[in-house]
Parts: structure tokens; sequence; C-alpha cells
């Protein structure tokens, strides 16, 4: 088995009929339907914004902060989105494969694409945000294609990791519940980076450095906004001089997706007897 | 994982090929999927599980157009195999080969979404069979056709009741134009109307030599549709070749079980005294054997030992055989030769030849003792027996020799 499979014919079609599958359920019996997966990230945003923008006074320092933080919220959406779902895919579709076989990646690919059609949609909502706010656009914002990508690889990995964990570890949903608000407050989504320089006393530009080294969601969501919003968002690639180094949380998410789908392919041998 | 669908491996002619598959199942003492359990599980050394061999070195090979029966007891392995066959579960060891599309029809239906209508189902389960959509277009009639659901297609399927699932779920697999069918255990599908139409659906399959795999408890399922068979035994193949074969050894391996069971209770049986008089031993025999188990037509001997304390004047000793349904299928008693016997004191054996003109089924003796109208003891199944049954005139209630004569 090999990921590969993935893209010939039989399971093209097959993410496609999974996808809309998934996409049609998911807001079946709502009222505003899809416009929920707009709202719900925006909702959020406004909570956010009112407690940590406007009261405490985060990112006062930063142009466009606001936009900054949306840009966060969905970066980080797409992320807990493909992980999580990703991680309940395969057990939940337990059922099936009992029954039938046909390839597992395929499923946990469709959990991951329905993350990122949701992504799509609020992106479109922080473009639209950000001209609103005066940001100036510059064929430089391309760069956030290789980097929603990086981010993709990244989260997809872990799907891959944790969905095949999950048919022998069924504890594991709440742990990465914990793990995932862990991340959430480890990233640099509420706050810009230049607080921890600021208010962590001496070791505040080591530990920002490290932030962006060591949680490639750190430097991926620096680094967009970098790009989208402005310049002003220092990137790891500003901070450190050596190439290689600053090239390590790509190499990092990269592997994380590696190893991922190796751990994923090895087990999923045995899915259906064990789920 | 060593699975091919290459096809220029397999020859033209061959539909499937199995080669020394084994599968071992770890059965854990407990079932650990909880963290708790993991922990204390490492801490207190005990990976308890057993391994469980279901499959041993499985090797088969199925042609074109067959229809292939696949029997055993339940746990023999068969549905293992078919999981294995359909790639749901790879093997520990061997190979398995397959020249086209298989499309399986395992543990009652393949797994609907309750959430989507029916006609949704039916493509998003063409789609993990393998089938572009204008194959679904071109089948979809077809199928609904077979299913009857005509109507309820655009409804969703958890409005559906159990039995128009499972009659969905079939329609699907036998109507999609995969290349081999696989099967468990379906015949059970549905109402009996709907049984008919599978039935005749599997004649004219069969007529049309579609490949098939059936995995079925019903021998005359397998005598009736396959044209080769195989019985299963504790993960080994304990017969291949002809249908009525296997069935028979199937049929002849539940029989001899149901036998060993009869014949340690009729060793178990206490025979009782009174009235002077003690029972001894009841023996059906063949051939100065004893027996459990009688052919049609086989004739039999019922010896009985007992013993008197006393002489008993007018003896008369009688014997019943009742059938599975209670009724009296024979009464005799030795007041067929003689009413003037006497039972003299000492041990006496009483031996009753009996033409065997019985149908086939279970039957229990019942024996008792008296002295002319006074009874003196009476115990009933004190021996139990079967008459096998016969191929042909099942139905017969009794099987006196005839001689047909055709002028």
């Amino acid at each position: 088995m090999k990921i590969t499979e993935i893209f010939n014919k039989k399971n093209r079609l097959l993410l496609k009929a999974m996808v809309s599958t998934d996409f049609k359920l998911r807001y079946q019996e709502s009222v505003l339907g899809y416009l929920w997966s707009v709202l719900k990230p925006l909702m959020l945003f406004a909570i956010m914004y009112v407690v940590f923008v406007r009261f405490m006074r985060f990112g006062a320092d930063v142009p466009h902060f606001a936009v900054a933080l949306l840009l966060g919220i969905i970066l980080w959406n797409l992320f807990n989105e493909t992980t999580t779902g990703g991680m309940l895919s395969i057990v939940g579709h337990g059922d099936l494969l009992r029954k039938i076989y046909f390839s597992k990646y395929v499923v946990v690919v469709a959990s991951s694409m329905s993350a990122l059609i949701n992504f799509g949609f609020n992106f479109i909502v922080v473009i639209v945000f950000a001209l609103i706010n005066g940001v100036k656009p510059s064929w430089s914002n391309l760069l956030i294609v290789p980097i929603v990508f990086e981010l993709y690889l990244l989260a997809l990995g872990i799907a891959f990791f944790l969905s095949a964990l999950y048919v022998n570890l069924r504890d594991l949903n709440p742990i990465w519940e914990v793990v995932t608000q862990a991340g959430f407050y480890a990233t640099p989504i509420i706050y810009p980076i230049s607080m921890i320089s600021s208010k962590a006393g001496i070791y505040g530009p080591i530990f920002a450095k490290l932030d962006l080294l060591l949680n490639p969601m750190a430097q991926i969501v620096q680094d967009a906004r970098h790009v989208l919003i402005s310049p002003a968002n220092p990137t790891l690639w500003e901070w450190e001089s050596n190439f290689f180094i600053a090239c390590w949380p790509v190499v990092f998410s990269l592997l994380i997706f590696l190893l991922g789908l190796r751990f994923f392919t090895v087990k999923s041998k045995y899915f259906a007897e064990l789920v | 994982m060593k699975f091919s669908n290459k096809t220029d491996s397999l020859p033209e002619d061959v539909a499937l090929r199995v080669s020394h598959v084994s599968k071992d199942f770890k059965l854990p003492y407990e079932k650990t999927n909880s963290l708790k359990g993991v922990v204390f599980n490492t801490i207190r050394r005990q990976n308890g599980y057993t391994i469980q061999h279901v499959l041993k070195d499985i090797s088969f090979e199925i042609k074109k157009g067959d229809f292939f029966g696949i029997v055993g007891k339940n746990g023999s392995g068969k549905s293992t195999l078919l999981k294995i066959i359909s790639r749901i579960y790879s093997p520990n060891s061997g190979k398995v080969q397959v020249n086209g599309k298989l499309v399986p029809f395992i543990e009652l239906g393949v797994g609907f979404n309750p959430e989507l209508t029916g006609r949704e189902n039916v493509y998003l389960n063409g789609a993990m069979l393998g089938f572009t959509r204008e194959e679904i277009d071109d089948m979809y009639d077809d199928i609904v056709d077979f299913a009857e659901l005509g109507d309820f297609m655009e409804q969703k399927l958890k409005n559906y009741s159990s039995g128009m699932q499972v009659r969905l779920a079939f329609s699907v697999a036998i109507k999609s134009q995969g290349d081999i069918l696989v099967l468990d255990e379906v015949l059970a599908v549905g109402d009996e109307a709907f049984q008919k139409k599978c039935q005749d659906y599997f004649f004219e399959a069969k007529r049309e030599k579609k490949t098939i795999i059936l995995v079925t408890h019903s021998m005359s399922d397998v005598r009736k549709f396959c044209n080769k068979a195989m019985l299963i035994q504790d993960g080994v193949i304990s017969k291949f070749g002809m249908p009525d074969d296997v069935a028979s050894a199937y049929s002849d391996y539940f029989l001899e079980q149901q036998q060993k069971a009869v014949q340690k209770d009729n060793e178990a049986v206490r025979l009782e005294h009174g009235n002077g008089i003690r029972m001894v031993d009841v023996q059906v025999t063949t051939n100065g054997r004893s027996t459990q188990l009688l052919d049609i037509n086989q004739n039999f001997t019922i010896k009985i030992v007992f013993e008197c304390d006393r002489d008993i004047p007018r003896g008369v000793f009688a014997i019943n055989l009742i059938d599975q349904q209670g009724r009296v299928a024979l009464a005799t008693s030795n007041k067929v030769n003689s009413d003037k016997d006497t039972f003299t004191k000492g041990r006496h054996e009483i031996v009753f030849e009996i033409e065997n003109v019985l149908a086939s089924g279970d039957y229990h003796v019942n024996i008792a003792a008296a002295s002319g109208n006074d009874l003196l003891l009476k115990q009933s199944t004190v021996y139990q027996f079967q008459v096998r049954k016969a191929k042909l005139y099942d139905q017969s209630l009794t099987h006196p020799r005839i001689s047909v004569k055709l002028i």
C-alpha cells in the first residue's frame, strides 16, 4: 500500500464521493447551513478581538493586528479540524472497513479535504477583511500558498499518525483536545510573537526564537502574517542568519508528515480487525 | 501487503488464486484500548493474549465461471478467509491473486450512511466498490428494480426498515457489474418473495457462468447452486471438490458429532428394577454390533437382557419405538409368538429382529414387562437411535421393500 494510490482513478472518484457526502451532511439540518463554517470562526474572532485586542491591548504595536488575529484563528482552525477530524475518521468508518476493501488513505485525506474547503471559505473572508482594514495587496502575498501547503502537510501527517493510534488507544481523543488547547496558546495567535520577546524578561528573545524553531505552527502563522499582512510581523528567516537552521521548521513539518504517513501505512494493514 | 491485482501472473481462465494463506488472531484476555489498560498491563508485564490460528496454509484456485461454495461450522475460519479474499484482512503469510473486480457482500450488507438517501448511498457504495459514476448510472435501474425500492430511493436510509436496507445492499452487490461476487450467508435476506427472487437470480447466474463465491450453512443451497465446493474445518481445507461430496462430508461430520452425543446418552441410561424383575441391558444392533445410526432399510435387532427374581407366569415383554414427534412408530412384544410364556427365575435375553421400514429420523425405545395384565416395570427412552436420511423419497413415512416392474 502506498500513498500514491490515492491518485489513481478509483480512489480519486472515491475521494470526491466521500468529500461531497461529508460536505452535504455537515450542516444538513441547520438553518444557516454552510454559512456556519464562516460564521463560527468569525464569532470566535469577535470574542477574542474584544477580550485580547480591545481590553488587554495585545498587539497594539503591530499594524493590522485584528486581521493577523483572524488569519491566525483560521490557520489554527485548519490545523485543528484536520488533525481532530482525521484522528476520528478511521474509527468512524470502522463499520465500512470491516465490510469492504478500499483505500484507507482516502478516509483520512477526505476528512482533511473538508477542513481545507472550510479554510477556503474562511480565507476569502480574511482577504475581504484585510482589504477593508487597509492592507495593501502585493505579489509577495502569493507566498501564502506554499505556507498553507506546509501547514496542510504537517496537519495531515499528524492526522495519519493520530488516526492509526486512535484505533488502539481511545483515550487519545481527550488527550488531543488538551494538547491542541495548549498548542493554541503556544502559538502566536491571540498575541504577536513580539510580545514574547518584550514581556518575558531577559530570556524573552530566546523564548520567541525557540517557539518559532520548535513549534512549526508558530513559524507558519508568523510567516503567513508576514507575507500576507505586514512585514512588521517578524519571521525566523529574519531572526536566524544560518539558512539551514531557519529551514528547520519546514523540514520538521515534512518529517512529521513522512513519519505519520509511515506509521499509518504500517498500521493500516490491521485496521479492519481492530476497529 | 502481498496482494496482487496483476493479471499477468494468473492464467486467463483463473478468477482467484489463494496460495498458502495463513492468518492468526491475537486474542487478548482483556481487550485494552484505553490508556489505563495499557499502563496497567505494562506495569504488570501482562500483555496477555493467546494466538488463535484461524487459517493454516490454505491454497486453492477458482476458475472463471465457477459457482464456488465454502462450508464449515461456525468458527472454522470461512468468514476470515472470505475477508482475506476480499482484501479486508491481510494474511500473515501467503498470497491472494484476483483476476478482475471483486464485489463483496459480507456481514449482511455494505455499510450504508443512514443520513443519505437510497440513491446517494448507491452511488457512494458504487464508488467504494470502484465503479465510475457512469458505470453506476448504467446499473442503477437494475439495482432499484431488483431491490423493489423504486418509491423509496429519494428517502433517507434511516427511514428504511432493516429488511429494506439489506435488500438494497444485496441488490447493489449482485447487480453491480463486478467480475467476482463474494457472498457471505446471504440467503436469509428479506422476505419469502425476495428470497425466491434471490434463488432465481442464483440459478440464472449459474447458467450465465458468473463467478460467485458463496459461504453458506445450507447444504441444499450448495447442492443446488454450486459446481464446486470446499469444506473448511479448524482452518484447513478438509474436503474440496464436487458439491455433493462436500455437502455429504459436512453432514457426516455433524452426524458423527451427534452420534457421539447419542452414544454417550445411551451409555448413561440407568436401567431400573422392581416387582421382581431387573433390566440389565438394552442394545440396538446390526450385524451383531451395537449402533446408534441405521440406514434406510437396514434391518436391526433389539436385544434386551433382564433378570427375574422369581418365576413370572404369563410373562409379557413389550417394546415401543417412538419417533421424534412422540408417535408410536412400532409396538411389539413376545406375545407375537406365544402368550403362554413363563419367565423363569434367572437371566433371560429377548431378541426382536425387525425389518426396517422406518422413515428417516430420530427414535427412542421404551420397554415394559408384565405378568398377564399386571404391569411389573416400565421405562421409557432406554435407547436412542437415528435412521439416516436417504437421498431420495425423503418425505415417505415408511420404506417397505418395493420391487417395480415396467412391462
